[in-house]
C-alpha cells in the first residue's frame, strides 16, 4: 500500500509533467474513442440507410450495383422492370407493402425519384424511424413535388416553390428537359442523413406526364408535345418502373419469396436483402475506417512514447529517492512496483480524463455534429466492447511502464545506498 | 553475541582482471557500542558499508549481524532484515521530498513490522513517537513541512529522527555531520548520542573528522583492517 501512496505522492509532487502526461493520453484516448464512435456512427448510420424494407427489387444485376442506385441513387439501372411483374410479386401471400420507385430524371444536379405516395409511410431508415415533413404535405396533384432536405436547404427551396426536372442525371443537363411541365412543391421532409435528403419526390404518373411524346431519350417535337393540361386527361398509369420496395408481413417469408423472384421466368429481375447488400458495400469501403483505428492506435502508442521517456528522464535526478528508499528497507522489486505504480496512475488518470473529454465535446457538439454531417454519433455510456478497449490501454500503459521501472530496478539493485555516477 | 561481525571478507565489483575489490580481515561491533570508522576517500568505505547493510554480498567470508548470517540470506531477505534493524543516516539528501517530514520520519515503519509494533500499537500511538523523536532532535513545530522548507543541518537532524524511529538495534551513519558548520555537528552528535543511549542500539559512524572522536568507544581506521584490491594481484 505505502507504494501506491508514494508512486502517487511523487507523481502530484513532478505534477507538470504527469499532467502534461495525462494530458496526452487522455487526447489520444479521447481520438480513439472518438474515432470509435464515428466509426460505429458513420456503419449503422449507413446500414441503417432504409430500414423496415425486406427486399428490394429490380432488373438483373449485381446486389451492390442495385443497392447503389435504388437506395443512394448512385448510378443508373441496367434495365427497368415492368409494373406486370411487379403485380405479380405483390400478389404473393408473403407481400405487406411494396413501393415502386422510378429514376432517371433529375433536378439541378439532385436526382428525380418517382413512386407512389406510400412511399412517405413505408420508407423509414436508422432505428424504423419513418420520414417526416419539415412543411407541407406528401404530393396529391399530378405536378406535385416533395423535396429532401438538402434540395431545399441548399436551392433555398420553399413551399408551393416552382420547380423543372431535367431528362436525365447530368448536374447540367443539355437542352433536354421537362420545363413544360412545371412542378410546384408540395412538402418539404425533415433531415433524415440518408439519400432522402438529396432527392426530389414526384408520383410515377408524373413521371409518365413528363415523357408523354418523348422517344428514345429525345424531345418530342413542339408540334407533337402535349400540353400540361392535356396531359392530364390521359392514361399515366406506369408501364415500367426501376425498383420496387417491398415490406413482408413476416421475416419468415423472405427467404421464399427471393427465391421465387430470382426464378421468375417472364423477366430477368432480381431481389435483394437490403442488410446483406450493405454489408458487402460496406466490407468495400470499410477499409477507410480501418486506416482511421490503425491511426488513433498509433496516437496512443506515441502518448505512451512520451510517457515512457518522461519517467525514463527522471530516473537520474531519483537515484538519490531509490537509495533513501532501500536504506529504509524498500527491496528492488518494491522500487520497481513503484515505477509501474506511477504508470498505472498516468494512464488510468489519462483513459478517464480522455473519457471525460470526448463525452464533454459529444455534449456540446452531438446535435450540430447530427445537423451538419447527418452522422448520427449515439450519445450513450461506453459499450462493453470500449470497456474492453479501455482496459487494453491501461494494461498497456502498465506494460510501457514497466520498461523505466526495470531500469530502476537495475539502478536499485547496482546503486544499493550509494549512488555512484 | 555482537552486534555485527564481519570476517575474512573477500570482495570484487568485477570478474575481470583488473576490477577493484576490498578484502577485510575482521570487524566487529558490540551491542550498543559506538565505533567510528575513519578513512579516506577511496579507501572501500561505501562498498563496506554496502556489505554490512546487505546490499551487496562478498564474495568469500562470513557477515553475521545481531546473530544472524547474511551468507545464507537471500537479496530480499537481507532488504527485509535491513529494514527491522538498521537506522540509515546519509552525508546529504537524506528525505523524501514529496513527504512532510513527520511522514519521512514515520516511514521506515511502513517496511517493517517489528519496529511499527515497537514503535506504537496504533497509528495515533506511532505518530507520538515520531513527534517526541522529533522534539528530541529540536524538530517538533516542524513535522508538517517539506523537506524543501528545512535547512540541511534540520534535514540531517530529520534523518536521525527517522533513523531512530522503531528502535532498531544499529544505526549507521555515512558522515552524516560533513555538510554542517561546526557549531551544528557538536548539537547534531549531542542529539545522536542521547537518543542512542535511549534506545541502548549500536552506532557505526563513517568519518574523517577526529574532532568528533572523543565520543566513541572506539576508533578504527579503515586502512588499518581493509585493503582494496585489484583482480588478478596477489592479495
Amino acid at each position: 500500500m505505502i507504494i501506491f501512496r508514494l508512486a502517487w505522492l511523487s507523481l502530484l509532487n513532478r505534477r507538470l509533467t504527469a499532467l502534461l502526461t495525462i494530458l496526452s493520453i487522455a487526447l489520444s484516448v479521447m481520438l480513439f474513442l472518438g474515432v470509435e464512435k464515428v466509426r460505429h456512427g458513420a456503419r449503422s448510420g449507413f446500414i441503417n440507410t432504409i430500414s423496415g424494407t425486406d427486399l428490394i427489387v429490380g432488373a438483373r444485376a449485381g446486389d451492390v450495383q442495385l443497392l447503389l442506385y435504388a437506395v443512394f441513387r448512385i448510378g443508373n439501372a441496367t434495365n427497368n422492370i415492368s409494373v406486370k411483374s411487379l403485380d405479380d410479386i405483390n400478389r404473393r401471400a408473403e407481400v405487406e407493402w411494396m413501393v415502386p420507385i422510378s429514376l432517371g430524371d433529375s433536378h439541378r444536379g439532385f436526382r428525380v425519384m418517382g413512386t407512389s405516395s406510400d412511399y412517405f409511410t413505408h420508407y423509414k431508415y436508422r432505428r424504423n424511424i419513418p420520414l417526416a415533413f419539415e412543411d407541407g404535405v406528401p404530393f396529391d396533384d399530378l405536378f406535385d413535388a416533395v423535396v429532401g432536405s438538402d434540395v431545399a436547404a441548399e436551392l433555398g427551396y420553399s413551399i408551393n416553390g416552382s420547380i423543372n426536372v431535367a431528362h436525365g442525371t447530368g448536374n447540367v443537363s443539355f437542352g433536354a428537359s421537362h420545363d413544360d411541365k412545371p412542378f410546384r412543391i408540395s412538402g418539404i421532409l425533415k433531415r433524415t442523413g440518408t439519400p432522402v435528403d438529396r432527392t426530389v419526390h414526384i408520383s410515377l404518373e408524373a413521371i409518365e406526364a413528363i415523357h408523354v411524346g418523348w422517344q428514345a431519350g429525345s424531345a418530342p417535337r413542339a408540334e407533337d408535345s402535349i400540353s400540361a393540361d392535356a396531359v392530364r386527361d390521359m392514361d399515366l398509369t406506369p408501364k415500367v418502373v426501376t425498383a420496387a420496395y417491398v415490406g413482408l408481413k413476416s421475416k419468415i417469408g423472405i427467404f421464399s419469396l427471393q427465391r421465387y423472384i430470382n426464378n421468375y421466368r417472364q423477366e430477368p429481375i432480381t431481389a435483394i436483402l437490403p442488410g446483406v447488400a450493405f454489408a458487402q458495400l460496406w466490407a468495400i469501403i470499410g477499409n477507410a475506417e480501418k486506416a482511421l483505428m490503425i491511426i488513433s492506435i498509433m496516437v496512443i502508442f506515441t502518448a505512451f512514447l512520451g510517457m515512457i521517456i518522461s519517467i525514463l528522464g527522471t530516473l537520474n535526478e531519483r537515484r538519490r529517492e531509490m537509495a533513501i528508499l532501500r536504506a529504509i528497507g524498500a527491496r528492488p522489486v518494491q522500487i520497481f512496483g513503484l515505477f509501474v505504480a506511477e504508470s498505472a496512475a498516468l494512464a488510468i488518470c489519462g483513459v478517464v480524463t480522455g473519457i471525460a473529454l470526448l463525452y464533454g465535446l459529444l455534449a456540446v457538439t452531438w446535435a450540430s455534429i447530427e445537423k451538419a454531417t447527418g452522422l448520427y454519433l449515439q450519445f450513450s455510456a461506453p459499450g462493453q466492447q470500449e470497456y474492453i478497449y479501455l482496459l487494453i490501454i491501461i494494461i498497456g500503459g502498465i506494460v510501457a511502464g514497466s520498461i523505466p521501472a526495470l531500469r530502476a530496478y537495475k539502478m536499485s539493485v547496482s546503486d544499493g545506498l550509494t549512488v555512484r555516477t | 553475541m555482537s552486534a555485527l561481525l564481519l570476517e575474512n571478507i573477500k570482495f570484487s565489483w568485477g570478474k575481470r582482471p583488473g576490477s577493484f575489490g576490498l578484502q577485510l580481515d575482521r570487524l566487529e561491533l558490540a551491542k550498543g557500542e559506538s565505533v567510528l570508522l575513519t578513512g579516506p576517500s577511496g579507501s572501500g568505505k561505501s562498498t563496506l558499508l554496502g556489505l554490512i547493510c546487505g546490499t551487496l554480498s562478498p564474495g568469500e567470508g562470513s557477515i553475521s549481524v545481531l546473530g544472524q548470517s547474511f551468507n545464507t540470506m537471500s537479496g530480499p531477505q537481507r532488504d527485509r532484515f535491513r529494514a527491522d534493524h538498521f537506522g540509515i543516516i546519509f552525508q546529504v539528501f537524506n528525505l523524501l521530498p514529496y513527504l512532510s517530514i513527520i511522514d519521512n520520519v514515520l516511514m521506515p515503519l511502513h517496511f517493517s513490522e517489528v519496529r511499527k509494533l515497537r514503535a506504537g500499537k496504533d497509528v495515533s500511538s506511532r505518530n507520538t513517537e515520531a513527534r517526541r523523536i522529533l522534539k528530541a532532535l529540536g524538530l517538533e513545530q516542524f513535522d508538517r513541512q517539506k523537506t524543501r522548507e528545512l535547512s540541511i543541518g534540520q534535514q540531517q537532524r530529520a534523518a536521525a529522527a527517522r533513523a531512530f524511529i522503531g528502535a532498531p538495534e544499529i544505526i549507521i551513519a555515512d558522515e552524516p555531520t560533513s555538510s554542517l558548520d561546526e557549531g551544528h555537528q557538536a548539537n547534531f552528535m549531542e542529539l545522536l548520542f542521547a537518543e542512542k543511549d535511549k534506545t541502548g542500539a549500536s552506532l557505526l559512524m563513517v568519518s574523517h573528522d577526529l574532532r568528533l572522536a572523543h565520543r566513541f568507544d572506539r576508533i578504527i581506521s579503515l586502512e588499518d583492517i581493509c585493503q582494496i584490491t585489484e583482480a588478478g594481484q596477489a592479495a
